[in-house]
C-alpha cells in the first residue's frame, strides 16, 4: 500500500444477481491526482465508479466482494456512516442533474443535510463554491431562479459546485463532458485541471484524447469472457508510450475498441 | 388507352370520410352541449334564487323556502374532516408505495390491488360499512365526523394513486444526485422528492375533493340529514349534496331551491379546486420550484 494513495482496492468483484459487472479489480488510486479510467462501452467502470461511494447500493441485487479504503477508512465495513462516506466521497454524473429548485436552493441543501445552519457561512460557502466553479459572475444576480433555466455546461458547473460545499477528499466523475457541447467541454475540463491537487480526481472516460489532456494516472477496463476486467493501470506515461500488454498498445493506438 | 376511371375503382374516401368527419364532430358537439345545457339550465334556473340571505339563513318549510346556510357549513366540516384524515394517510401510504417498494414487490402488489379494488367499491357499500363501524361500533352516531371518516376511506384510494403517480414521475436522477451528496432517505424526501411530486398530490386532492362533494348516498347513512346549524363534529349534519337528493326527490315545490342549491354546489367545487391548485403552486414556489 502506497502512502500517497487515496483509494485502496483489492480483489473487487460486482455481480447483478448472477451477472458479473466486473472482477478482481486490484488498484490504488493516488491522492491529490487526476486519475482516468478509460476503456470500451459497458466494461464495468461506472459501475466501478458507483462502488467507491457505495451508490451501487441503489442498484437492486448488486453484490460486492473484496475491499476498497478510501483515505484508511474501509468503505464496506457494517460500521460504516454510508451519509458520512458520501459527504467525503462528491460524485459528478453523466448527464447534469441539479435539482429542480433554485440556484442558491441546490446548493445550500446539502450543506444544511450536514448540519451547517447558519446563514452567514451558508452564504459565504456558496458564493466561495461558485466563484471555484466560475459560475459566481454568471449568476450571482439570479441565485434565486430556478437552476433549470442554465445551459447544460453551467449546470454541470453548478452540480459540480454543489459537490464542493460539502468540502470532499474525493470527486469521482462519470464522463462529466460527454453530454456537454464542446465549448462547455472544455471549460469543464479546464476545470477539473484546477482541481488537480487539492482533491483525489477519478474520471470515467471514452475520450482518449481527453485522458490524455487530464490524467495523470490511466486505468484500461475490458470486456473478456463476459466480464469486465482492469487489464493494466500505472502512470499517464507508462499507458500511453510503454503498455505493458498488447490490449493496452493496441486500445491506445486506436487499433481496438 | 386505359380509362382513368376503369383503371382504379372511383375514390370512396370522399363520402365516407365526409361522414367521419361528420360523426366525430357531432360527437364533440354533443358533449359540449350537454354540459352546456346542464349547467346553463341550472343556472338559469338557480342563479336568480341566491343572494346573501340564501346563503347565510337557515331553510324553512322543509326547504322550500329560506337558505342553506346549515348545508354550506355541515358541507365544509364533513370536507375538512375527510382532508384532515385522508391527506396524511394519503401521502404516508403513497410515500411507502412509491420509495419504500419495490413496483413488483407482492406486498406493493398486495397493496395497489387493494386499493384499486376500494376505488371500485360503490359508495354505499361504503356508506353500510362507516355506518356499521363510526355510527355503531364506533359509537360516533349520525354524526358529521363519522361521515367525514366514511369519506376519508373513500377518497383514500384516489388520493393514494394519484399522489404514488407523482412520486414515480419525479425523475431517478434526483434520487441519485441526493444520495450520492450524503442526504439522508427523510431529507431527500421531503427536500427535493415532495416539492417535485406535489403536483400529483393535488391531482389526488382535486379528484378526491370532487368525490367529497359530490357524495350523497355515503353521508345519508353516516352523517344523516339534519338540517340544523351543527354545533360540534358529533352533531349530525346534512351537505348541499344531501340537500339537493332530498328536495328533490323527498320535498314536492323545493325544485327551485334544489338548482339554486346545486349552483352553490358547483360554485363551491371550482373555488376549492382552484383554492386545492393555489395553494400547491404556491406552496412549491415557497420551495422554489422551477417550471
Amino acid at each position: 500500500m502506497s502512502a500517497g494513495s487515496y483509494f485502496e482496492v483489492s480483489d473487487m468483484s460486482l455481480h447483478y444477481g448472477a451477472k458479473c459487472a466486473f472482477e478482481s479489480v486490484v488498484m490504488s488510486v493516488p491522492r491529490g491526482e487526476v486519475t482516468a479510467l478509460i476503456g470500451p462501452s459497458g466494461c464495468g467502470k461506472t459501475s466501478f465508479l458507483n462502488c467507491l461511494n457505495r451508490l451501487i447500493d441503489l442498484a437492486p441485487g448488486a453484490r460486492v466482494t473484496g475491499s476498497v479504503r478510501a483515505g484508511g477508512l474501509d468503505l464496506y465495513a457494517p460500521t460504516t456512516d454510508l451519509l458520512a462516506l458520501r459527504r467525503r466521497i462528491g460524485m459528478l454524473f453523466q448527464k447534469p442533474n441539479p435539482f429542480p429548485l433554485s440556484i442558491r436552493r441546490n446548493l445550500e441543501l446539502p450543506l444544511r443535510e450536514h448540519g451547517i445552519r447558519d446563514k452567514r457561512r451558508l452564504e459565504e460557502t456558496v458564493e466561495h463554491a461558485l466563484r471555484d466553479v466560475g459560475l459566481w459572475e454568471e449568476v450571482k444576480d439570479r441565485l434565486d431562479r430556478p437552476a433549470l433555466q442554465l445551459s447544460g455546461g453551467q449546470k454541470q458547473r453548478l452540480c459540480l459546485a454543489r459537490a464542493l460545499v460539502l468540502e470532499p477528499e474525493a470527486l469521482l466523475m462519470d464522463e462529466p463532458c460527454s453530454a456537454l457541447d464542446p465549448l462547455a467541454s472544455a471549460v469543464v475540463e479546464d476545470l477539473i485541471k484546477r482541481l488537480r491537487g487539492r482533491y483525489t480526481l477519478l474520471v470515467v472516460t471514452h475520450h482518449l484524447a481527453q485522458a490524455r489532456r487530464l490524467a495523470d494516472h490511466v486505468g484500461l477496463f475490458w470486456m473478456l469472457e463476459g466480464r469486465g476486467k482492469l487489464i493494466e493501470w500505472g502512470p499517464a506515461g507508462q499507458i500511453f508510450e510503454a503498455p505493458r500488454e498488447a490490449l493496452t498498445a493496441e486500445y491506445v493506438r486506436g487499433r481496438q475498441g | 388507352m386505359i380509362d382513368a376511371t376503369t383503371a382504379f375503382p372511383p375514390a370512396r374516401g370522399s363520402s365516407g370520410e365526409r361522414l367521419a368527419t361528420a360523426a366525430v364532430w357531432s360527437s364533440a358537439l354533443l358533449v359540449v352541449g350537454v354540459s352546456v345545457w346542464m349547467l346553463g339550465g341550472l343556472f338559469w334556473q338557480g342563479a336568480g334564487r341566491i343572494n346573501w340571505a340564501f346563503l347565510t339563513t337557515e331553510p324553512a318549510n322543509a326547504g322550500r323556502s329560506g337558505g342553506i346556510a346549515p348545508m354550506l357549513a355541515s358541507t365544509v366540516l364533513v370536507l375538512g374532516v375527510a382532508l384532515a384524515v385522508s391527506v396524511p394517510l394519503g401521502l404516508g401510504a403513497a410515500v411507502l408505495l412509491a420509495e419504500f417498494t419495490d413496483s413488483g414487490s407482492v406486498f406493493g402488489r398486495l397493496v395497489r390491488r387493494s386499493l384499486d379494488v376500494l376505488a371500485g367499491v360503490p359508495s354505499v357499500v361504503f356508506a353500510l360499512f362507516g355506518n356499521a363501524l363510526f355510527c355503531q361500533y364506533l359509537g360516533l352516531g349520525y354524526s358529521i365526523l363519522a361521515g367525514g371518516l366514511t369519506l376519508a376511506c373513500m377518497v383514500l384510494p384516489v388520493l393514494i394513486r394519484a399522489t404514488e403517480e407523482g412520486f414515480r414521475a419525479v425523475p431517478e436522477d434526483y434520487r441519485r444526485a441526493a444520495a450520492a451528496l450524503g442526504m439522508s432517505r427523510t431529507g431527500t424526501l421531503w427536500h427535493v422528492l415532495l416539492p417535485a411530486a406535489a403536483p400529483g398530490l393535488a391531482v389526488g386532492l382535486v379528484l378526491g375533493i370532487g368525490r367529497v362533494l359530490g357524495e350523497t348516498a355515503a353521508l345519508l347513512f353516516t352523517s344523516g340529514y339534519v338540517d340544523r346549524m351543527p354545533e360540534s363534529l358529533l352533531d349530525s349534519g346534512r351537505t348541499l349534496s344531501v340537500h339537493i337528493y332530498d328536495l328533490s326527490m323527498n320535498v314536492t315545490g323545493g325544485d327551485a331551491n334544489a338548482c339554486a342549491t346545486a349552483v352553490v354546489l358547483v360554485v363551491l367545487l371550482l373555488v376549492v379546486n382552484a383554492a386545492a391548485g393555489w395553494i400547491a403552486r404556491h406552496w412549491m414556489r415557497g420551495k422554489r420550484i422551477s417550471e
